[in-house]
């Protein structure tokens, strides 16, 4: 029985590369995004779904649990960000942000999670950020909303720890996508500077952190959070 | 069968399956009196979940309905829907019922 894999954000950067790279290791791999994504590769099933719509992620997780009868991986990838001074930072960019990325992990969470507690088992990994340890100037809101993810990590872990649930989540320094692609090459730079190991991240750097949180031998790891580059 | 006995069927069984595992003492005879959760005894918080999630399940396959049984009217009401049997199978009935939006 192929492992099934559901993964948000998947139209491109991170998301793009972890459903290409799942779909070859003999996952079924079910993608969403706010739009829709070309032609992939065989073992991968795509959606059109706002992860901050309730209605909507709790219609594609029936879905793909009648479908496929269980979930075994969700990866919590989808994610907004907004570099801005805090002074000129318009309200809707902050429930923009703040809707794809808390609200939508917690959606995708909950609604997963009653598949994996039927299953009694399931891994699940979140997206943080460096950009909240590092407090960086510009990225308040994007900061604070991985702040909550991290949180959530922490306490979903021990409220799914009873049936055999692990959340974890990976934090991820700046990799090449259209996410880090409006911030001056000046200040990844600053960024990078502030890393143990200084360099860009890469996809697999990514992929080798949540190799690790859904092996199956990973079961007695929960509620970590690890940050890429030497960040703590 | 109507609608209200088959909603029992399904709360009995799936505290008999509960029970099966965990032995808990106030469900070895179940009827619309026994308590599910709150105060008074029943079962305890993690088995509510699994309960909720096999009901939730459950009750879309069976009346081809999804329903949210841990919804904010369920949550936010000052006498909880999960305290009986009998408050239980009522509240999933207005759930599964035609006029429930």
């Amino acid at each position: 029985m192929r492992n099934v894999m559901l993964i948000t954000g998947t139209r491109k950067g991170i998301g793009k590369y972890l459903a290409d790279y799942y779909a070859q290791r003999d996952f079924t791999v079910i993608g969403c995004s706010r739009g829709g994504v070309g032609q992939r590769q065989s073992g991968y099933e795509h959606y059109c779904v706002d992860v901050a719509e309730e209605e909507a992620v709790c219609n594609m997780v029936q879905d793909v649990v009648a479908r496929h009868g269980h979930i075994d991986v969700l990866i919590n990838n989808a994610g907004v960000a907004s570099m801005n001074h805090l002074l000129l930072t318009p309200v809707s960019t902050v429930e923009k942000i703040l809707g794809t990325n808390v609200v939508g992990t917690f959606l995708m969470v909950r609604e997963v999670a009653k598949a994996m507690v039927r299953q009694k088992s399931g891994r699940i990994v979140n997206f943080a950020t460096v950009a909240t340890p590092l407090k960086l100037e510009g990225e308040a809101i994007y900061a604070a909303s991985k702040a909550a993810v991290h949180s959530l990590t922490e306490t979903m872990a021990r409220e799914l720890a009873p049936y055999r649930i692990t959340v974890n989540a990976v934090g991820p320094t700046p990799v090449a996508t259209d996410l880090i692609r409006s911030v001056p090459r000046e200040k990844i730079n600053d960024l990078i500077a502030r890393q143990a190991v200084k360099r860009l991240g890469e996809f697999r750097d990514i992929s080798n952190v949540i190799d690790f949180f859904i092996r199956g031998e990973s079961d007695f790891v929960t509620g970590q959070v690890v940050y890429l580059g030497g960040i703590s | 069968m109507s609608i209200h006995q088959e909603v029992f069927a399904l709360v009995e069984s799936n505290l008999q399956d509960l029970n099966e595992e965990l032995e808990y003492e106030s469900l070895a005879q179940i009827d619309s009196n026994t308590v599910v959760f709150g105060t008074e005894g029943g079962i305890d918080s993690l088995s509510l979940v699994r309960l909720i999630v096999e009901l939730e399940s459950q009750v879309n396959e069976r009346f081809g309905k999804s329903v949210a049984l841990a919804d904010e009217a369920a949550m936010s009401s000052r006498r909880s829907p999960f305290r009986t049997v009998g408050s239980l199978v009522e509240f999933i009935v207005t759930r599964v019922s035609p006029d429930h939006a």
